[in-house]
């Protein structure tokens, strides 16, 4: 199967836009439910027929759903290896459903439906992972989108339900609402001024965790983390969510501090960095991903300190997920190795970063 | 005491197996429970889920009921216990004891408190479903022989006859 990305509604990335509150700070709000199917085993323990048909009423389900009828659906175990990590660069497949760490086979009969900002995962860990993206820190918008698609899921297919536990799951850590809450966000500030480490800590106390960029097992690079909600259990979803947002805008809060007293104390070191880090990005010819991550994530702090006025959050945001393998041999039209994959993403972050300067003059 | 599957050697293995209502008593010599894939040793867990699964191993390890199955989809305690994960929904009834031990510990409640489901009424529309029921049965018929678990696959069969 070839994906043919017009296909997906906004590409799935209207997240990007930079459009919500604190957008050059937290790029993106998140809800994930995991929801079961009554009568079929969990995907890891169904049969790959069984697991077939789950698929199957899902897309047969389909047109009954307002909020999904018009998505794009796509059988994510007939991708190839590079479309399926172009769906998970997208934050749309999490990594165990698009096998990016396997060599051969992967789960047989995965799905995803793609809509403009959300997505349902078919037979990940879980029958059901619903997932809703809202651009910048608005979690109670993307709480409202999910609730919407839950409900009518919920009345097409029968769920696993428990009158005391909830909403069951396959792992106990999700029983209950199966609701993982979270925002993607930028604490350059904090890491630099060493205080990320206390923030962190202190996540864990009010009952929260923290991830780097792609989910669970993925490394913390650029200063980028996900911070959502630790347990799912014996609380409301507003109840879980109130609590995030507290706890959130209290870390926006001690970034912007950590940012005014980089600038206090270190402007012309601070000043110095970030204009490198531009001129590398701007000129470089040969530029390995995570050297494009750091180097990203310090010119998206200069944009963040006025110190570059012209560039756009949006053009961040989507130097971001553009730079990343799969992207650039999409762009390319053909598979690249690392080295060409290295030298196609200087030349792409070249291109972007002297448009949008010869935009803003 | 012998084993009762190759009446030759002395049964070391002494399992609980719960199936439906009836508890029955299974004795197996090392080979051929070996052969059933029971293990033997008590194995590490093989994903490191850290505390969580350090919970549910010692949880386990204080329950005799360690070899208890789901009779929905054949997942022992072990199983869980190595992998984190359950097999079915029904697993939350077999294990019902250990998992809301579990569920203390991690969320700190065992009582959902969120949006509420309506589970559509299965009874309603029972006979256009009964294909659904069918081939749900067989599909753990499927796992149960996998299992070599021969009283459910028995059970199971003696139900799709009767569904038939």
């Amino acid at each position: 199967m070839t994906l043919d990305l017009s296909l997906l509604p906004d590409g799935g990335l209207h997240w990007l836009i930079a459009s919500g509150d604190h957008a050059g700070i937290v790029i993106s709000s998140r809800i994930r439910l995991a929801r079961n199917l009554s009568g079929f085993a969990f995907p890891a323990r169904a049969r790959e027929g069984e697991r077939l048909r789950v698929l199957q009423e899902v897309r047969g389900a389909m047109p009954r759903l307002a909020s999904l009828r018009d998505g794009a659906f796509v059988r994510v175990d007939e991708c190839t290896a590079q479309e399926r990590l172009l769906l998970h660069e997208r934050h749309l497949v999490s990594r165990e459903l698009a096998g990016v760490e396997r060599k051969g086979a992967i789960p047989g009969a995965g799905g995803v439906i793609v809509t403009g900002d959300a997505g349902v995962m078919v037979n990940e860990e879980d029958h059901l992972r619903v997932q809703t993206f809202r651009s910048g820190f608005d979690i109670a918008g993307a709480l409202r989108d999910a609730e919407r698609i839950d409900r009518e899921l919920g009345q097409t297919l029968p769920y696993a339900w428990h009158q005391e536990f909830g909403f069951l799951t396959a792992c106990p850590t999700n029983t209950g609402t199966g609701m993982r809450a979270s925002v993607l966000i930028h604490l350059p500030g904090l890491v630099l001024t060493q205080e990320i480490q206390k923030v962190l800590q202190g996540l864990q106390h009010m009952g929260l965790t923290y991830r780097g960029l792609y989910g669970e097992g993925s490394d913390v690079v650029g200063n980028y983390f996900q911070i959502s909600n630790q347990t799912t259990l014996g609380r409301t979803e507003d109840e879980l969510v109130d609590q995030l947002m507290r706890v959130v805008r209290r870390v926006i809060e001690r970034e912007e501090e950590a940012r005014r007293v980089l600038q206090r104390d270190a402007g012309y070191i601070i000043d110095d960095k970030l204009w490198r880090a531009y001129g590398t990005l701007r000129h470089a010819r040969n530029l390995p991903a995570g050297e494009a991550m750091t180097l990203l994530s310090a010119v998206r702090l200069a944009a963040g300190l006025n110190l570059l006025s012209g560039l756009s959050v949006y053009t961040l945001n989507k130097l971001l997920i553009f730079s990343q393998s799969a992207h650039l041999a999409q762009a390319e039209g053909r598979p690249l190795t690392e080295g060409e994959a290295n030298l196609a993403r200087a030349k792409y972050v070249r291109q972007v970063l002297a448009n949008e300067a010869r935009h803003t003059g | 005491m012998v084993c009762d599957q190759c009446r030759e050697r002395d049964a070391v293995v002494h399992l609980t197996q719960i199936v439906g209502k009836t508890v029955a008593q299974v004795h197996l010599c090392e080979k051929c429970a070996a052969e059933r894939g029971i293990e033997t040793t008590v194995a590490e867990p093989t994903h490191p889920l850290g505390d969580f699964l350090q919970a549910v191993q010692q949880q386990a390890a204080q329950l005799p009921g360690d070899a208890a199955r789901c009779a929905y989809c054949g997942t022992s305690l072990r199983d869980f216990r190595a992998s984190g994960r359950l097999g079915c929904a029904q697993c939350y009834g077999a294990f019902d004891q250990s998992l809301r031990e579990l569920l203390r510990r991690v969320h700190g409640s065992t009582r959902h408190e969120g949006w509420r489901y309506e589970p559509q009424d299965a009874s309603e529309g029972a006979e256009p479903d009964r294909e659904g029921a069918l081939r749900a049965l067989r599909d753990r018929l499927q796992r149960a022989i996998a299992d070599e678990a021969f009283e459910t696959a028995a059970a199971l069969r003696d139900e799709i006859r009767g569904l038939e």
